[in-house]
């Protein structure tokens, strides 16, 4: 008995991806099973069926193995990763501050470690620029609930603003910082006053355009912004205004080693980019963490869960989102000229709709509204298409792949955290998690 | 008035491209609410694959034109609907039922995902293709400055009235178009009088891909080039379009579509080129401001 039922299933199973197989063949043919190429100046095609092939076995033994293993050895495999992962999140939850803390020490220390090189500096920096953008839009779309398609606009304009004030008027970068932030906060609210007014999916179609606006505008105002040429030797910040990270000083400043009575290394400079950035990241995450427990926080939280009921409760949802957009754009702004310090360059091709993607599958991947869920996404989508750098073709491909299957696989994000910041009833929520 | 005359007919072909991919993200939107951000992707892969069928057709020898036509446009049509189907069955059936922000990462994860895989496998050059239709009507003369409508043109606004009329025919007469309207209405309650909900989303996303795939196969004859990179700006374009109809509407899908594309036309005639997609979206923006539910968009009624 059980052994014909065994067999049943295996017939079900080679039908069920003998199927799946011939449909990957169906997707393959026209697209693999054919290849364009130009010969003498006229686009030919070959035929490539071998491709083919390969995709409907691929597919076969690969749909085969999966239904076996949901039958068989998937489930205890899946219940133990997802009863790991629970515990893991569980001592996460439950060891928060020396988890944290023991982070914050790490990320301290690596500067000074024999890691730290030109390259793993450069990187980190790099992480950490999306990690305070991540964080900075999780203002406007983990807590406010305002789906932003756009965000990339206004780490364009803080970037731009910050290479036009020091290139033509030659501010330096500690002035021009809060002045970056401030045109960022101004664009978002020129932008969201009108369309703030509108519901959740109109308003990411308009942030999308928004984001492209801004990137045609600087492609074609060639006299202001350089159009494709971009901005070239966007001068450095100096150490606070007392001291400069060249050899020998310039400007009237000293140079920093010997301001500081060490020895001249040209990592200094890249290590204070390096705290550079983690302080306004943690200056991000710190206001975050502030503000939600703030009346205006609040109103952005409930804001998120019911706008009628904040209509009737006299919250003015215009101005409350109107706040969050014009914060959050203030941080991408921050982050955008230090951006533009960081590179020496800009050109609009760093401010294309993909960067908008990628910040926002960092918040959303990371589990809105979770800060620690942020860093994770961060070091997963920015670090790890970074390492497969060889691999250029094949990167974005698996990037974006892994983005389907993230979501396919928690559609709440890697850490979710979407609880309110008070509850009516004093309950503790891990006391909850763990009673289940 | 002549050049007036051409843009007019220059940007109604440009907008019935436009309206026939607006209908997919708008039938989308009106059945499950999410945005298909992968839409402009599946219309990509619809003109890689007409490109394609005519490059064989050519290879085996001189087909008559009508004849490699309709074999481009059902190839085109068959493909791109398997595609269509399989991204829904992949990427969004496990998230029905999630929070409203999955699907929408999930679906610019498959855009990007689409992208780089056509990339990959076709190579990222642009893809020129000669004419197949060449030669039009001169229509009126003046100073030197003639109208004309190609033949191509009539044939890509001729093929999208058709295909609009039978379409619009199957969501108002037949079982399935009604067990779509059902469905959008009311999920839950669909599902209770025995309309397989699943199945009805799926058709929903086949239909869309092939229309999709018309567009495609338009931009491929009207242009004559293609690359892995068309579906992103044509997307979104077609979904400020489905926006500015009204979202969830058919007719002002067509409708948005055809005026995104004679904004453009208009504006590339009489002012820069470099800023009509900037004339769209401002549009777009003045539009939502006034009618925030679109042009023929139905109000939202608000349920406490």
């Amino acid at each position: 008995m059980s052994v014909q039922n065994q067999k049943l299933d295996m017939l079900a199973l080679l039908k069920e991806a003998g199927i799946a197989a011939l449909i990957a063949a169906a997707l393959a043919l026209p697209l693999a099973g054919f290849k364009t190429f130009d010969l003498n100046g006229t686009l030919t095609v070959e035929p490539r069926f071998n491709h083919v092939l390969i995709a409907a076995v691929v597919v076969f033994f690969g749909r085969l193995l999966i239904s076996i293993g949901q039958k068989t050895f998937l489930p205890p495999i899946g219940q133990a990763a997802g009863n790991t992962a629970g515990s893991i999140g569980h001592i996460i939850n439950k060891n928060k501050t020396l988890l944290l803390v023991l982070l914050l020490a790490a990320a301290i220390i690596f500067p000074f470690s024999p890691m730290a090189n030109r390259h793993s500096l450069d990187l980190a920096v790099y992480v950490l620029i999306y990690v305070m953008l991540g964080w900075g839009l999780n203002i406007v779309v983990g807590l406010a609930g305002l789906l932003d398609l756009g965000y990339v606009a206004f780490y364009a304009v803080g970037a731009y603003s910050y290479a036009l004030l020091a290139t033509t008027y030659d501010l330096s970068f500690w002035i021009c910082l809060p002045m970056a932030g401030i045109f960022a906060a101004s664009f978002g609210i020129i932008l969201g006053f009108p369309v703030l007014r509108l519901r959740g999916d109109y308003l990411a179609i308009v942030t999308l355009g928004f984001g492209e606006i801004i990137r045609v505008i600087l492609l074609n105002w060639y006299e202001f912004t350089g159009g494709p040429d971009g901005i070239a030797s966007i001068p450095k910040p100096s150490f606070f205004g007392l001291a400069e990270f060249s050899k020998r000083g310039k400007d009237g400043l000293p140079p920093f080693h010997e301001l500081m009575g060490i020895e001249y290394s040209s990592l200094n400079k890249f290590i204070f980019f390096y705290f550079l950035i983690m302080a306004l990241a943690l200056i991000t995450n710190l206001f975050t963490l502030r503000i939600r427990k703030l009346p205006v926080g609040r109103a952005w939280e409930a804001l998120r869960e019911d706008e009628t009921a904040c209509r009737s409760l006299g919250i003015n949802p215009t101005n409350t989102k109107l706040s969050a957009f014009a914060i959050g754009a203030m941080f991408a702004g921050f982050a955008g000229s230090f951006f533009a310090t960081r590179q020496g360059f800009i050109s609009p091709e760093s401010f294309t709709f993909i960067e908008s993607a990628i910040i926002l599958a960092i918040v959303v991947l990371g589990g809105m509204g979770s800060q620690v869920g942020v860093v994770l996404a961060s070091l997963l989508l920015v670090l790890g298409p970074e390492i497969f750098r060889e691999l250029a073709e094949y990167r974005m491909l698996a990037f974006g792949g892994l983005m389907v299957l993230v979501m396919v696989w928690k559609p709440r994000g890697l850490l979710s955290n979407r609880a309110p910041t008070i509850r009516l009833h004093n309950e503790d929520p891990s006391e909850q998690g763990a009673a289940k | 008035m002549e050049y007036f005359t051409q843009q007019l007919i220059n940007g109604v072909t440009l907008g019935s491209i436009y309206g026939l991919i607006a209908i997919g993200y708008t039938m989308v939107y009106g059945i499950i609410g999410m945005i298909n951000f992968a839409h402009g992707e599946v219309y990509m892969i619809g003109a890689f694959v007409s490109m394609i069928t005519f490059l064989i057709l050519t290879m085996i020898g001189g087909v008559w034109l009508p004849l490699a036509l309709l074999a481009a446009l059902i190839m085109a049509m068959l493909f791109t609907s398997i595609w269509g189907w399989t991204i829904e069955r992949m990427a969004y059936r496990p998230l029905r039922g999630s929070f409203r922000l999955a699907p929408l990462i999930s679906a610019i994860g498959m855009s990007i995902f689409l992208q780089n895989l056509v990339q990959v496998l076709q190579g990222a050059r642009v893809k020129p293709m000669q004419a197949l239709i060449s030669g039009g009507f001169e229509i009126m003369e003046k100073d030197g400055f003639t109208v004309t409508i190609s033949y191509l043109q009539i044939f890509i606004i001729i093929l999208t009235i058709v295909l609009m009329t039978i379409f619009t025919l199957i969501i108002n007469k037949t079982s399935l178009g009604r067990a779509q309207r059902a469905t959008e209405q009311d999920r839950t309650m669909a599902a209770l009088i025995g309309v397989n909900v699943d199945r009805t989303i799926s058709t929903t996303f086949v239909m869309g891909a092939a229309l999709a795939a018309v567009a495609g196969l338009m931009v491929t004859l009207y242009y004559g080039v293609i690359d892995f990179y068309i579906g992103f700006l044509a997307g979104m374009k077609a979904f400020t379009a489905a926006v500015l109809g009204g979202i969830g509407s058919l007719p002002g899908a067509m409708l948005g579509g055809l005026l995104i594309g004679l904004i453009e036309a208009f504006w590339s005639g009489y002012f820069t080129i470099e800023y009509k997609d900037v004339a769209a979206f401002s549009i777009l923006v003045l539009v939502l401001i006034f009618r925030p539910t679109g042009l023929l968009g139905k109000p939202e009624i608000e349920k406490v």
